[in-house]
């Protein structure tokens, strides 16, 4: 495979892998994304390539294992291409059905269509299922379509012409394209893309770095995940051109470890992109260098916060510190650092190839383009949504996520991952972006959405959560350790009926001073949970101290009781 | 120089001093546990906490030991809001160290005489605000104790949490610098024995062949001749005698 030196080069490929391709030839698409995995989409894709083999179909039908389509719920999920037929739950003794009646015939086989739960009826496309028709899939957009591991997939689909746009542009007018498009921060921070980057283009030194962080920890979500699993040749597309606006040559990515498949799916784009001289150096001929490398995180939840990245990037323990000093200025190494999240990088081609204004007219005044949402707990359609900001609790949760199984009522809704807070059934028809949701008294956060039914306690809840960052606190500063561990207990004590009402008010002045005094943002958000719960259920806490009655029936208060 | 205020008084200072210091000259008082001079700051005890409002109007909580002083810096050490924070700071300190009395001194300046919280033992009046460690290895350059594991069950230990390491030099810059008394040091009979909260050893003191007194751990006078490039003979007469 030649280096391609020049942007016509670049072209040329891609003209020649498309031209290879008859786009009237059906193409069997095969989520193999992790949840899909799960479900033994590693056997049907390879029950599809043998039997395409033995029924002698190779002229007919391609078999192509796709990046995640985010309908975890009903996986293993089959689209077949161009007519975008949706198969859900396929199993490998379908297979030869799919290739006899589809393929052969043309037919649809019903079991295996999904039925809409409104209405009780079949359909057939996967733009049809309501989980789909209400998302606006941007990011996501090439996830199902392409094969991860194939670069010439991602060239198809029209991969790298966003940097090869951005090389011929001048680094400012970059900037100021992402600045006009409104991006912010998609890792849970929701700063202003366009200034970190001109601060670190700004900041004095010779030596800039570049990180992609991909540190997702939070319980519950995994759109990072997917994205580098299903499409991490956008992810390294946004970088190169981050890279050359900021002015760096050396990029990583910091992802983790538990992350297996995408850390080997963002491993073989990194040698496909340097094969074609999309990185090294003297990219398409424009002069530019640039490299990434990966550095896989040994699991801890703070590492997901900049400084701690950063500390454990340079092989220090993995601990923040005040960023009274930006990272921009000192941040790698004490040179002057980008860090974005894996959602905000994959943002970066979308934009500099649709131009600023189209971004900008997605979302909300303060909120641009769209988020990806890990839709779980007790929700119809598990799965992964993209949505335009603005869009509303009620939307994501009942028009794409299909409400609340087992006939059930809706509670709560947490978002932002662990410390974020829980919404009320009354707020559900807040519009979904940063400012909005902050008000409330929880957060964006990287995108997790936690749906809670009428079963589930909000002591209980709280003190999950509680537990999970009392557990993941690094421990440096004494409000974020100490103060965890006594709220942990504070919670656990009412769970299990041994509540004071003096408590709430101890509970309250805790997480005044997490929020106030710790050192880093898992610390100071890490009173969300309860501080969120007591404003909008503190009925509860009530009912458990002072009836020493769990509402929803979870807490075993009886032992206390009796006594 | 920089000129600032501090609690309503008109301040200058020099250019890249911290807030905390620039108070201290002053003779205003901040509580402070992890500052320590020698290191470089770390901010962990927050109990520095002041609110600012910079030139700019931006109003917000800052750890007054690693903020550094600015042109037209306002500066509040003990409103309300502070006064709520280090209260529940050191009642969590009282319940982490219920022993210390430097602690218990600090809070009753602060109006605090009990704590609300679920008490600890087992801690040894180690509040692991890493002095110790960072002293061990900023100052001392020998990096023989560091702070262990994640949260709660954060310790300050020896290499392998074992009693025999040849890192420490039995210098004692580690108890020097503790705000707590956590670590101690006793000489006597020609052994020094370092108590840390968790570990404990010893180390054998070297004789001045004049006077006769132990006036250093051995591995501590050859670590210091080793670094410095002199003869180890150099050291036989103590500092007193030479």
């Amino acid at each position: 495979m030649a280096k391609l030196m020049s942007f016509s080069e670049l072209e040329a490929l891609r003209k020649s892998i498309v031209d290879k391709r008859d786009p009237d030839k059906a193409v069997i698409t095969v989520c193999n994304g992790t949840g899909c995995h799960a479900h033994g989409c590693k056997a049907v894709t390879e029950a599809f390539q043998d039997e395409i083999k033995k029924q002698n179909l190779s002229a007919k039908v391609d078999v192509r294992a796709s990046g995640c389509h985010g309908f975890c719920e009903r996986g293993p999920l089959v689209v077949i291409k161009p007519r975008d037929i949706f198969y859900q739950r396929v199993r490998v003794k379908d297979v030869p059905e799919i290739l006899s009646e589809t393929i052969g015939k043309g037919a649809t086989i019903n079991r295996l269509l999904y039925t809409d739960r409104k209405t009780s009826e079949k359909v057939t496309f996967e733009y049809d299922v309501p989980f789909y028709k209400h998302q606006k899939r941007l990011v996501f957009g090439n996830n199902g379509s392409i094969d991860p591991s194939s670069i010439e997939d991602y060239l198809a689909v029209g991969g790298y012409s966003a940097l090869a746009k951005a090389l011929r542009m001048t680094p400012e007018q970059i900037i100021a394209e992402v600045r006009k498009s409104g991006l912010r921060g998609r890792g849970g921070g929701g700063f202003p893309t366009a200034n970190k980057w001109e601060s670190t283009r700004n900041a004095e030194g010779d030596t800039r770095y570049i990180i992609c962080n991909a540190d997702e920890g939070d319980p519950g979500a995994y759109m990072d995940r997917s994205l580098v699993e299903g499409n991490p040749h956008s992810v390294i597309e946004g970088m190169i051109i981050g890279a050359f606006a900021i002015g760096g040559h050396d990029g990583y990515i910091y992802i983790r470890n538990e992350y297996p498949l995408a850390v080997r799916h963002v491993r073989t784009a990194i040698e496909q992109a340097g094969a074609y001289g999309l990185l090294g150096k003297n990219i398409l001929g424009s002069g530019f260098d640039f490299n990434i490398r990966i550095n896989r995180g040994g699991g801890a939840f703070v590492c997901g916060e900049s400084t701690a990245l950063m500390a454990s990037l340079e092989g220090r323990v993995g601990e923040p510190r005040a960023k009274y000093v930006h990272t921009s200025e000192q941040g790698l190494w004490n040179k002057p650092t980008n860090l974005n999240n894996v959602e905000t990088w994959a943002n970066v081609p979308l934009i500099i190839n649709n131009g600023a204004d189209w971004f900008s007219k997605i979302g909300t005044a303060g909120s641009k383009g769209t988020k990806i949402f890990s839709l779980v707990g007790n929700i119809s359609n598990t799965g992964l949504v993209e949505v335009p900001m603005g869009i509303t609790l009620r939307e994501i949760i009942f028009d794409i996520g299909g409400g609340i199984p087992k006939g059930r009522n809706f509670k709560a809704v947490q978002t932002g991952g662990p410390s974020g807070g829980v919404i009320p059934e009354s707020l559900l028809d807040l519009p979904v972006d940063f400012d909005e949701l902050s008000k409330v008294g929880s957060m964006m956060g990287s995108g997790g959405m936690i749906v809670m039914d009428d079963k589930s306690c909000m002591v209980d809840f709280a003190k999950f959560y509680i537990t999970f960052l009392e557990g993941e606190s690094c421990g440096k500063c004494l409000p974020c350790r100490e103060g965890l561990q006594q709220m942990r207990e504070i919670l656990t004590a009412i769970t299990e009926g041994r509540g004071k009402m003096s408590d709430l008010k101890l509970l309250e002045e805790l997480s005044d001073t997490l929020r106030d005094a710790a050192l880093c943002a898992l610390g100071s958000s890490a009173p969300n949970p309860v501080m969120s719960s007591l404003k909008y259920f503190r009925d509860e806490y009530v009912a458990h101290i002072k009836d020493r009655k769990c509402p929803a029936g979870v807490c075993k208060l009886e032992a206390a009781k009796v006594k | 120089m920089v000129k600032l205020t501090i609690d309503g008084r008109a301040i200058t200072a020099e250019e890249g001093t911290t807030v905390l210091y620039a108070a201290r000259d002053n003779n205003i008082y901040i509580p402070s546990l992890c500052e320590n001079e020698a290191v470089a700051p770390y901010g962990a005890c927050r109990l520095c906490l002041v609110e600012i409002t910079t030139a700019s109007g931006r109003k917000r909580l800052v750890t007054s030991c690693i903020y550094r002083v600015e042109e037209g810096l306002t500066v509040l050490t003990n409103t309300e809001r502070i006064q709520k924070i280090r209260k529940v700071l050191l009642e969590l300190l009282l319940a982490r160290c219920p022993e210390s009395d430097v602690i218990r001194d600090m809070a009753k300046k602060a109006g605090v005489t009990k704590t609300r919280f679920n008490k600890r033992t087992g801690n040894n009046s180690c509040i692991l605000c890493a002095n110790c460690a960072r002293t061990c290895e900023e100052v001392v350059g020998v990096a023989a104790i560091s702070l262990a594991r994640r949260g709660v069950d954060r310790e300050l230990t020896t290499p392998f949490n074992e009693d025999f390491t040849d890192a420490c030099i039995g210098c004692g810059s580690c108890a020097y610098s503790c705000p707590t008394g956590a670590i101690t040091v006793v000489d006597k009979n020609g052994t020094r024995t370092i108590n840390w909260p968790h570990n404990r050893m010893e180390f054998a003191m070297k004789q001045c062949s004049v006077c006769g007194q132990y006036w250093a751990p051995e591995k501590q006078v050859e670590y210091i001749a080793r670094t410095s490039g002199t003869p180890l003979e150099d050291y036989d007469i103590c500092p007193d005698c030479r």
